[in-house]
This record gives structure tokens, C-alpha cells and sequence, in this order.
């Protein structure tokens, strides 16, 4: 097991320098000067050239890459061009604020599709199935934005119970265990939710729906097995596969969903993307690209071992 | 018939899924006595497994209609209360299946699934259970038999895990045990042993076996007594010996002939029975055999033949088996 999991980590090393690679040369394909958002439109030619020497914008790519990747292996992303602070610290707190989102999210998303999938996968085309799965479809293909809205505007505007935006009350994007800071969460979270509920329910559906119709389901039923019997059995050979998705569905959330994020003015990753992207901040913009991969490739990493952990099949020598 | 312990009585099972209703048992009798092995045989598709689950009543109860009677050690299976069903399932009767890899779960070790029988219903410890279960594993003659409790399906040999499925199935000490083709799956010297091991529990427990099969050779060597199925009726029925001497139904001597047993010499040609099977869902109203068989008369597509009693014991669905008898002797010649 240490084997598989030290293999399965080393295997990581290239997929995160290829990464970077990628992230670094998007980002400078991408036309527009970096600087011109911060140099006033007069700027003489020599300021101009003093600050691309500052930021190393004078020297070649490869060389700008090696530094970039240099100073980042110390933890130090460079300082965002618009503000001036270490994008490191700006895009931690970011991630905090997603993280905190996007797990929530997962888990009600979760919650609620590993319901509907197992509901409609066990009573198939059944009435119960035919509304779960058309829920299910719903949550894949309603615009999230727009269900945002909505939601601000009953829960909020109508109703007056929940808050439309930010993180916090008075604007402060620090966590802190209270109930203003959870009624803040509420309707972000529900909105995001949606995507991963639709689609684990239409995996687990699937799943159970296979996994009911496999022989060793009368095999079960032939010792004598019954209802939640059987059911504990369809649960741990579904559990791997639903684990996957879900871990893969808290990746993309991970990445913040920058619509959402910017219906409820959420101090998180997406929203930082955003800024970053229309101020052309590029050290920004290529640092939180860079964290959010690597968050990614982690969080693969992590289901990965615990698939290999619930499921004997998955090979680990 | 005191000592009988499964009578089954004019069992018709129809599968209502599909368009149209499709008749896949169509009035089985069978009489199987305690201690007694029966071979029931058959192509794909004549009803033999479908009537081997519907002892269990394993077939979905939503999509099957089910007419007659089968009664197991006295009870009504089919009138089974859902608590009596399943401590009938598993501790009364148990089955072994043809794929022991799908018919196990893939992701419990094999000890774990036969100490969930043991405990489903028998108030017993873990470690008793688990004890039992390696008890079962010893009798099964599987080779280290403590870290095999602990293996998953997938980690063992295809006749390593019919073993460990004969031991689940044994679990609860079931009178009855049905099998439905315990050796398709495996190879030539394994099915051997498997028949063998078989054999010799059924006759150490005083089991009574129902051994669903396509594969005559394997029936001969553990039935005593063998019922051949053909468009969901049993067509001839009598001991191992007589149907393989005397058989007198032309789709038995078909099968018959249509083994290569021995050294088929070159060149020779392997006499097969022309045709395919019937369209369940659409029969001839006369005996189902009749479009392939070589005897056929107009009286046979005119009406279903009834069982006849040919012998002591063995009675055959066909009004010809006068001429069937010499059918055989061509065979010879």
C-alpha cells in the first residue's frame, strides 16, 4: 500500500510540471500588455522599461518560466501587478473562501444525487425515477447563474430571510464560526450544488441500475438476503465509483465557478480569476491558475487512493 | 410419495416483460426424493434453469407469472410468507451458480460472505461463524484454507471459488441444494473435481441435489436419475442408466448422438440435431419437437403428446417411441 501510494505520488511530478508549463504559456499567448493597466497612458518609455525589468517581462521565456517556477517551488507566486500584494497570500485566502463553498456544495450536491440515483436506480422507470432523473437533468442543464438569481430574488428580495451577497456580514471575507457567516453560505452553496447533484444522481442511477441487474444480486437473495441486506451490499460496490465522481465534481467546483461567484460577490477563487483576467495581473492570473491545478492533481491523487482502498479490484502492486 | 422432498406439480412460468408473454416453463412435474440427485438437461432457453430458480422462487416475482405447485419438505414455496422465504432461502435450500466470479460480490472477501449466511440465520457469534466458515473451507478441500477465508473473489482460481461457492451454499446445512450448471465455467480436469466433491458431500450430508446441466457426460457421472427439458417440458425422464441404454424420446437420442464421445475419428461426421429451438413466445400447438424431429407424424403437430410410461420409472412426452427405440439402432449400424 505505502508502495502504491508512493508511485501514485511520484507519477504526480510530471503531470504538475506540464501543468505549469501550460499555465505559464497561456496565460502569456493571451494578447495585451500587462503593464499598460498599471502605467499611466503617458508613460514615458523609459518608466515603461524600468518596470518590465522589474517584473522580468524584458527577458525570455524560458527564462521567465525558470524564475516563475523557481521562486513558486519556495512557495513565493511574485506579487500581483495591480495591488502590489504577494499572490500567494491573495489567492490562499481565495481558496479558503471556495474551499469552504465548494465542499459544502459537494456535500449537499452529494447528499441529494447519491438520494435521487439510488430512489430512481431502484425503482426504475417507475414514477419515482422518471421525476428523480428529471430532476437530475434539471440540475445538469439549468444555467446556475440564473437559478442564483432567482434564489437571491425569492430569499433575499421577497422574503428578506438570507442575504444576497458576500461572505459575511459587512463585507468581510474571513470565516468565522457564527450564524451570519452561514446564512451567507446558504444560497451560494445551494446554487452550486445543483451541478454535482445532477450528475452523481445520474451516475449512481446508473450504477445501482447495473449493479441491481449483476448475478451476484440473486446470488444474495439466495442466501436468504433481503431489503437493507441486500441494499448494504449495492452500496459499497457503488461507493468507489460515486467516491470518483464526487472527488472529480469537488475539483471543478474547486476551480470556483466564476458566474456564481460573481452573482453573490464571493471573495473566492473565481471571483479573483475574474479580476485578475480583466486587469491583466498576469503573476495573479498565473498563480492562481498554478494552485488551483495543483488542488486538482492532489485531489486526484486522494480519490484515487481511497477507490484503491474500497475496492479490492483496483490493483495496488 | 412419503419420503419425497421436492414435488413440483404442473409449474408453468411466464415472463411478462417483453411484448409478448413468453412461456418458459410449461407444466414441469418433478419428484425428487431425499437423498436423490436429479439431472435436469437441456439446450439454452429449455426452461431448466428458469424452473431450478423458480424452486427458489428466484425468478422477478414482478415480471413472472407462475401457475402449479412446489412444495419443499412438506411447505408450499409459493404461498412462503416474505420471513419464512428467506429462512427457507439459504437454510432449507441453497444455490450454487454457473460464473462463481459474478455470483459472488466482488468487493466482500469470500469469508465475509459466508459468515453474513451464517449469521443471517443462525444467532452466532463472529467467530463462530467465521470458525464454521472455516470449517466449510476444510470440507471443500480448498488449500490453506485460514488466508483463503480472507481472499476476494477475484484473487482465486476459477475452481478454487466453485468451491468456496459450494461452501457458502452449505453454509446453513440445506437439504436441498440446486445447481445450476456448477461446471460450465470451469476447465475439463476441474469439473471432474468439482462433480467428484459433488457427489461425495451430497452423499456424506444426505443432500438432495438438483443439477441443472447441458452436458451429459457431467450428468451421468453424479445423477441418479435424469429429466430431459425441451421447450420448457420435460420430454423423457428415468434413471441415469435407462435414459442413457433405452432412451426412448427422439430429441434424447439426438442429444445422445450428437456427442463426440471418445476419439471422434477423422473424418467422421458429428451427428447434430437440425434445426434450432423453438420460438418460446410463439410454439406449434402439437409437440414442440416435432419441426426437427425425423419421426414426426402428422398426430404430432396435431396435438401435445402426454407422458407416457415407457418403463419402471421412465416416461417420455411422445407418441412414437416404438419407432424412436429404433432410431438408436441406426446409430450402431
Amino acid at each position: 500500500m505505502l508502495a502504491y501510494l508512493a508511485r501514485r505520488v511520484l507519477y504526480t511530478l510530471p503531470i504538475l510540471l506540464g501543468v505549469s508549463l501550460v499555465c505559464f504559456a497561456l496565460v502569456h499567448i493571451a494578447p495585451g500588455d500587462p503593464l499598460s493597466s498599471v502605467l499611466p497612458p503617458d508613460a514615458s518609455a523609459d518608466l515603461q522599461r524600468q518596470l518590465r525589468t522589474l517584473y522580468g517581462f524584458d527577458r525570455s521565456y524560458p527564462e521567465q518560466f525558470a524564475i516563475w517556477i523557481g521562486r513558486a517551488l519556495q512557495g513565493d507566486l511574485g506579487a500581483s501587478i495591480a495591488s502590489g500584494r504577494p499572490v500567494a497570500t491573495e489567492v490562499m485566502r481565495a481558496v479558503v473562501n471556495t474551499l469552504r463553498l465548494a465542499v459544502l456544495a459537494t456535500a449537499i450536491g452529494f447528499f441529494l444525487g447519491g438520494l435521487f440515483g439510488f430512489v430512481a436506480g431502484y425503482f426504475r422507470n417507475s414514477v419515482v425515477d422518471k421525476l428523480a432523473s428529471m430532476l437530475a437533468v434539471l440540475g445538469v442543464s439549468v444555467p446556475h447563474y440564473w437559478l442564483g438569481m432567482v434564489l437571491v430574488i425569492v430569499f433575499s428580495s421577497q422574503l428578506g430571510w438570507l442575504p444576497a451577497t458576500g461572505a459575511g456580514p459587512g463585507g468581510s471575507s474571513d470565516w468565522a464560526w457564527d450564524w451570519a457567516h452561514v446564512q451567507h453560505m446558504v444560497l451560494p452553496a445551494v446554487t452550486m450544488s445543483v451541478i454535482p447533484m445532477g450528475i452523481v444522481a445520474r451516475t449512481v442511477r446508473a450504477l445501482v441500475a447495473d449493479i441491481l441487474s449483476q448475478d451476484f444480486i440473486t446470488g444474495l437473495k439466495a442466501k436468504g438476503l433481503t431489503g437493507f441486506g441486500v441494499f448494504r451490499h449495492v452500496v459499497k460496490n457503488a461507493a468507489p465509483t460515486a467516491l470518483a465522481v464526487m472527488g472529480l465534481q469537488l475539483g471543478y467546483l474547486l476551480g470556483g465557478s466564476i458566474l456564481i461567484e460573481t452573482v453573490f460577490s464571493w471573495p473566492g477563487t473565481g471571483f479573483l480569476l475574474n479580476s485578475a483576467i480583466f486587469q491583466r495581473d498576469l503573476p495573479l492570473l498565473q498563480g492562481t491558475i498554478l494552485v488551483l491545478a495543483l488542488f486538482f492533481v492532489v485531489l486526484n491523487v486522494v480519490v484515487d487512493v481511497i477507490q484503491s482502498l474500497l475496492d479490492p479490484r483496483v490493483q495496488r502492486s | 410419495m412419503s419420503d419425497a422432498l421436492v414435488e413440483v406439480r404442473d409449474l408453468k412460468v411466464t415472463f411478462m416483460g417483453g411484448a409478448r408473454p413468453v412461456r418458459a416453463v410449461d407444466g414441469v412435474d418433478l419428484t425428487l426424493a431425499r437423498g436423490e440427485v436429479m439431472a435436469l438437461i437441456g439446450e439454452s432457453g429449455s426452461g431448466k434453469s428458469v424452473t431450478l430458480r423458480q424452486l427458489m422462487r428466484l425468478n422477478p416475482e414482478r415480471k413472472t407469472h407462475v401457475e402449479g405447485s412446489i412444495r419443499v419438505a412438506g411447505e408450499d414455496v409459493m404461498g412462503l410468507s416474505s420471513a419464512r422465504l428467506t429462512h427457507y432461502r439459504g437454510a432449507e435450500a441453497a444455490m450454487i451458480f454457473q460464473e462463481p466470479l459474478l455470483a459472488l460480490d466482488p468487493v466482500y472477501t469470500v469469508g465475509a460472505q459466508i459468515t453474513e449466511a451464517i449469521r443471517r440465520h443462525e444467532r452466532v457469534s463472529k467467530a463462530d461463524a467465521r470458525a464454521r466458515a472455516l470449517a466449510l473451507f476444510e470440507r471443500v478441500r480448498i488449500p490453506s484454507p485460514e488466508r483463503r477465508l480472507d481472499a476476494y473473489p477475484h484473487e482465486m482460481s476459477g475452481g478454487m471459488r466453485q468451491r468456496a461457492m459450494i461452501a457458502l451454499a452449505l453454509a446453513c446445512r440445506p437439504k436441498l441444494l440446486l445447481a445450476d450448471e456448477p461446471t460450465t465455467a470451469l476447465d475439463a480436469t476441474v469439473q471432474i473435481q468439482i462433480l467428484l466433491l459433488l457427489r461425495e458431500l451430497q452423499r456424506d450430508l444426505g443432500l438432495s441435489i438438483v443439477f441443472v446441466t447441458h452436458d451429459l457426460g457431467a450428468a451421468v457421472e453424479v445423477a441418479d436419475r435424469i429429466a430431459v427439458m425441451y421447450a420448457g417440458r420435460i420430454v423423457e425422464e428415468g434413471t441415469a442408466r435407462d435414459l442413457i441404454r433405452t432412451p426412448r424420446h427422439p430429441y434424447t437420442i439426438g442429444l445422445l448422438k450428437s456427442r463426440a464421445h471418445g476419439a471422434l475419428s477423422k473424418g467422421s461426421r458429428l451427428e447434430a440435431i437440425p434445426g434450432s429451438p423453438p420460438d418460446l413466445a410463439n410454439l406449434p400447438p402439437g409437440c414442440a419437437f416435432a419441426p426437427r424431429c425425423p419421426l414426426a407424424a402428422d398426430a404430432c403437430r396435431a396435438a401435445a403428446p402426454p407422458a407416457l410410461d415407457v418403463g419402471p420409472g421412465h416416461r417420455a412426452r411422445c407418441i412414437r417411441t416404438e419407432d424412436a427405440a429404433g432410431l438408436l439402432m441406426t446409430q450402431a449400424a
